[in-house]
C-alpha cells in the first residue's frame, strides 16, 4: 500500500530518508555531489538545520554535508522513511 | 595534435551520462569493496555528534554558543596572561639594571649604550613580554577548540550570513585562522572554489585581528576600558570589549564584502557544500605543546627578526636631530594634525607606519617614541605604562580609536606579500591595502569629531 | 647521508589525518584541524628507515581527482606530475564508501599505492570491522590499519614502504572496469593521447579524464609540457 513520494531534499524535515532519484544541476557542482556520494539510488538522511534555516546538513555514505537551499533544492528523491 | 584538440575533438564523445556514469561506477565498486570487506556490527550511530549539533547549531543556543565559546577562549587569554606578562616584565627590567651596570663598567659610549639597550633590549623585550604571553595561551585553547571540531559548525551557522552578503561560507573558515595570523589565513583561502568569493575573503581578512594585534588591543582594553575594575571582573571586562571589537570587525567584513560584491565584485554566490565532521577528541598533551611551541618559538623568532631592527631604528630617529628637533619629532610634528582628526596623534600614526611589516611591533614603538621625550625612562608595572600614555594626553577615546585603528588598517607586509602572490594582481593586492585604511581613517574620524561634536570628552 | 632517498606522497579525502600522520612519522608539527581543509599546500619532512630515507609530503585534502578548488588542485598536481615514489591513501575508517572512491581513482593512475585506513581506533569502537586481507586481495594492493592519533600500526606501515622501494611487493593496483561503452570511448583516444604525452602520465587515465570533461586537467598537462621543454 505504499505510495513512493519524490521529494526534493530542501524539503525533507530532520529524520528523513530519501533515496535520490535525480539531480537537476550540471557543470562542477553536479561533480561535486557527486563526488559526495550524492549518486543515483544513495541513501540520504536529513541531520539539521543551521540555526537561520538554510543550510541544511544532510548524511550521506556515512558522512555529513551541508548545502545551501540552492542545491538541496535541485536534488530529488524518493521519500523512503518519514522522520517524524 | 595537440592535447587541446584532442579534448575538443573528445567532448563530442563525452556525454553528461558518461560523466554520470564514470562516477556512478567508482562508487558501486566503492559500494561493493565495502560489501566485502567491511561488517558493521549493529552500526552504533555517532550520537555524541548529533546531540551536540543539536545543541551547537540550535536555532536558539547557535549563536550564543558562539560569542560565548569566543568569550571564553580570550578570557581564558587574558586571565592567564596577565601573570607571566608581569613577570616577564619584571624579569626584563631586573636584568636591564645588570645590562646597564654592564655597560658603564664597560665605559660604553653613551649612543652605543643607548641603541643597544633602550632601543634593541627593551623593544624586542616588550614585544615578548606583551605579546607572547597571549599567544602561548591563545593558540593551544584555539587549537583544542579547532581539533575538537568547533569550527564547521561555525561555519554551518554563520553561512546564511555570509550569502546575504554575496560572499561564501567557508569565510568563517578562514577568518577564524586569521586569528592566527592573517598571512596563513590569505593562503588558506584556497578551500573557496570561487575566485570571487575567494577574492572577498582576501580583502576582508585583516578586519579579524591576528596575534600580532591582540597584545595591543588586550593591553588598551585593560588600561582604559576596565580601568576602573581589578581582579576577575577586570578580566571579564576586558574579554567583553575585546569580544565587541572582533564582533565589530565581523561587521565592517560584512559590510565590505557586501558593497564589493555589489560593486567591483558582482556576481552571484556559487555553490557551495561543506563537511561537518564528527566531533573527536584531540591529543591533549600534543596539541597544546605543539601549538604553544611551536607559536612562542615563531614569536621570538619573530621578535628578534622585525622587532629588533625597528627599535634600533626609532631609536636612532629619536635620537639623530637635523636643526634641534629629532628626526622622529619632525615627523612627529608632521603627522600630528592628521592623527588628531581621528582623535589620534602623531606618535601613534608613526608606530602605526613603522609596524607595516609587521603587528608586534606597533606598540613597542608607540612607546620607545614616547620615552624618547624623556618624560618617564622607567617602566617598571602596567601602572607606569598607563602613566606614560596619560602623560602624552591619553584618554579612553585615545584608545578606543587606537584599538579601532589597529582592528582596521592595512594588512601587515607579510600579508600583503602573500596576497599578491595569491591573486598575481597588484591591482587587487593594492586594493586589499587602500579598502581597509580608508575604513581605518573613516571610522575614527567619526568617532572622534561625534564625541567632540557632544562635548562628552 | 648516503642514504637512499624515495618519495613517498599522503594524499586521501580532507580530514582523514594526513596531516596528524605526518606528524607522529616525521617529529614535524603541520598543523591538524578536525575540518576539511586544514592543509592548502604541501609540507615535507623525512624519516629514515634501515637506512633509506623516506621523503613525506603531507597534500590537501581531496574529494576527487576532479579537482575543484586551489588546494585540491595542489594534491592532484603532486600525485599526476610529480611521481612520487610510493603513494599513501590515508583513508577515514568510518567512512570507506566515499574514501574508496578516491582511493580507485588515485590507483587508475599510480601503481605503488597502500590503502592506509586510519581512525581505525573510532571505527572499532563504532563497531566497523574491516578485513584488509580480503581488501588486499581484491585491491591488489597493502591494506593496512592504523590509527595515527594513537600511533598504532606504524611499524608495519614503514616495512611495507620499504618492501615496496625495495621490489619486495608488487603492486597490482586494481584497475577498473567501466562499461563496455565507456571502455570503447576511452579505447578510441587512449593511444592518440599516448602519441602525445608519451609515458609521463598514464594515458588510460587522462583519456577517461578527457571523457569527463576536466579541463582544468588537460590545461595543466599542457603548462606541465611546456615547463619541461618537451612539448
Ligand atoms: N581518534 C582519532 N583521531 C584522529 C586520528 N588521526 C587524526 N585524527 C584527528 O582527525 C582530525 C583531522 O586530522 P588532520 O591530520 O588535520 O587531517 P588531514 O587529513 O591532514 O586534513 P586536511 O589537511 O584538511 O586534508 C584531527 O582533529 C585529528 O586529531 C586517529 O587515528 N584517531
Ligand atoms: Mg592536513
Amino acid at each position: 500500500m505504499t505510495r513512493t513520494k519524490i521529494i526534493k531534499l530542501v524539503d525533507g524535515e530532520k529524520g528523513d530518508i530519501i533515496k535520490i532519484t535525480a539531480l537537476l544541476l550540471d557543470g562542477v557542482m553536479r561533480r561535486r555531489l557527486l563526488d559526495l556520494g550524492f549518486v543515483n539510488g544513495a541513501f540520504v538522511e536529513v541531520a539539521q538545520k543551521s540555526p537561520l534555516g538554510d543550510p541544511i546538513a544532510f548524511r550521506v555514505s556515512r558522512t555529513t554535508i551541508a548545502l545551501r537551499k540552492e542545491e538541496s533544492g535541485k536534488i530529488e528523491g524518493e521519500l523512503i522513511i518519514n522522520g517524524e | 595534435m595537440s592535447l587541446e584538440q584532442l579534448y575538443t575533438e573528445a567532448q563530442k564523445l563525452s556525454t553528461k551520462q558518461i560523466r554520470d556514469d564514470i562516477v556512478q561506477h567508482l562508487y558501486e565498486t566503492s559500494y561493493q569493496l565495502c560489501q566485502e570487506g567491511v561488517s558493521y556490527k549493529k552500526a552504533k550511530k555517532d550520537t555524541k555528534t548529533e546531540k551536540l549539533d543539536a545543541i551547537f547549531t540550535s536555532p536558539i543556543f547557535g549563536f550564543p554558543i558562539m560569542i560565548i565559546m569566543l568569550g571564553i577562549v580570550f578570557y581564558i587569554t587574558i586571565a592567564g596572561a596577565n601573570v607571566p606578562s608581569t613577570l616577564l616584565a619584571d624579569f626584563f627590567g631586573w636584568l636591564e639594571k645588570y645590562l646597564t651596570a654592564l655597560f658603564s663598567f664597560l665605559h660604553t659610549p653613551n649612543w652605543l649604550y643607548g641603541m643597544l639597550v633602550l632601543g634593541l633590549y627593551r623593544g624586542t623585550t616588550w614585544v615578548i613580554s606583551v605579546m607572547l604571553p597571549p599567544m602561548a595561551i591563545f593558540f593551544p585553547t584555539f587549537a583544542l577548540l579547532e581539533n575538537y571540531g568547533y569550527l564547521p559548525r561555525v561555519a554551518f551557522n554563520m553561512d546564511r550570513l555570509f550569502k546575504k552578503v554575496g560572499a561564501h561560507g567557508k569565510q568563517s573558515l578562514t577568518m577564524a585562522m586569521g586569528f592566527g595570523c592573517n598571512a596563513a589565513a590569505v593562503i588558506s583561502t584556497r578551500i573557496i572554489e570561487s575566485p570571487r568569493e575567494r577574492m572577498l575573503a582576501i580583502l576582508t581578512n585583516n578586519f579579524v585581528p591576528c596575534n600580532g594585534r591582540w597584545g595591543t588591543l588586550i593591553v588598551f582594553a585593560s588600561l582604559f576600558m576596565a580601568a576602573g575594575f581589578t581582579g576577575g571582573i577586570k578580566s571579564l571586562v576586558t574579554t567583553g570589549v575585546l569580544v565587541g571589537i572582533v564582533l565589530f570587525g565581523v561587521i565592517v567584513t560584512f559590510f565590505v564584502s557586501w558593497v564589493l560584491s555589489k560593486t567591483l565584485l558582482s556576481g552571484i554566490p556559487t555553490h557551495y557544500t561543506l563537511e561537518l565532521p564528527p566531533y573527536r577528541k584531540p591529543k591533549i598533551f600534543d596539541t597544546v605543546i605543539r601549538s604553544s611551541v611551536t607559536k612562542s618559538w615563531s614569536v621570538l623568532v619573530r621578535a628578534v627578526k622585525v622587532a629588533a631592527p625597528a627599535a634600533v631604528l626609532t631609536w636612532v630617529f629619536a635620537n639623530i636631530n637635523i636643526g634641534d628637533t629629532s628626526i622622529l619629532q619632525h615627523a612627529v610634528q608632521f603627522l600630528d594634525p592628521f592623527g588628531k582628526l581621528l582623535g589620534l596623534d602623531g606618535y601613534i600614526m608613526i608606530a602605526f607606519i613603522l609596524g607595516l611589516p609587521a603587528n608586534e611591533i606597533v606598540l613597542p614603538i608607540l612607546l620607545m617614541g614616547y620615552l624618547s621625550t624623556g618624560s618617564l625612562t622607567e617602566v617598571d608595572s602596567m601602572i607606569d605604562l598607563k602613566n606614560i600614555f596619560i602623560a602624552h594626553g591619553w584618554t579612553w577615546l585615545t584608545a578606543l580609536n587606537m584599538m579601532l585603528f589597529s582592528l582596521l588598517h592595512y594588512p601587515c607586509g607579510t600579508t600583503l606579500v602573500n596576497i599578491y602572490k595569491e591573486t598575481k594582481s597588484k591591482k587587487w593586492t593594492f586594493l586589499a591595502f587602500i579598502i581597509p585604511t580608508v575604513i581605518a581613517i573613516l571610522i575614527p574620524f567619526i568617532i572622534a569629531q561625534t564625541v567632540r561634536f557632544f562635548g562628552w570628552m | 647521508m648516503g642514504n637512499e632517498y624515495y618519495r613517498i606522497a599522503l594524499v586521501g579525502n580532507p580530514n582523514t589525518g594526513k596531516s596528524t600522520l605526518f606528524n607522529a612519522l616525521t617529529g614535524l608539527r603541520q598543523h591538524t584541524g578536525n575540518w576539511a581543509g586544514k592543509t592548502v599546500s604541501l609540507a615535507q619532512g623525512s624519516v629514515d628507515f634501515k637506512n633509506k630515507t623516506f621523503q613525506l609530503i603531507d597534500l590537501p585534502g581531496t574529494y576527487s581527482l576532479f579537482s575543484n578548488s586551489k588546494d585540491e588542485e595542489v594534491a592532484r598536481n603532486y600525485i599526476a606530475f610529480e611521481k612520487p615514489d610510493v603513494t599513501l591513501v590515508v583513508l577515514d575508517a568510518t567512512s570507506l564508501e566515499r574514501n574508496f572512491n578516491l582511493a580507485l581513482q588515485v590507483m587508475e593512475m599510480t601503481t605503488n599505492v597502500i590503502i592506509c585506513i586510519n581512525l581505525i581506533d573510532i571505527a572499532e569502537k563504532q563497531g566497523i570491522e574491516i578485513h584488509e586481507k580480503r581488501l588486499m586481495n581484491l585491491m591488489g594492493v597493502p591494506v593496512l590499519k592504523i590509527s595515527a592519533r594513537n600511533k598504532l600500526g606504524f611499524p608495519m606501515l614503514l616495512d611495507t614502504i620499504d618492501r615496496i622501494v625495495n621490489g619486495d611487493i608488487k603492486c597490482q593496483s586494481f584497475q577498473l572496469k567501466y562499461p563496455e561503452e565507456i571502455e570503447k570511448k576511452i579505447l578510441k583516444i587512449e593511444q592518440q593521447i599516448h602519441e602525445i604525452i608519451g609515458d609521463t602520465v598514464s594515458a588510460r587515465w587522462v583519456a577517461l579524464r578527457i571523457l569527463d570533461g576536466d579541463e582544468s586537467l588537460i590545461n595543466e598537462i599542457t603548462k606541465q609540457f611546456k615547463l619541461r621543454g618537451d612539448y
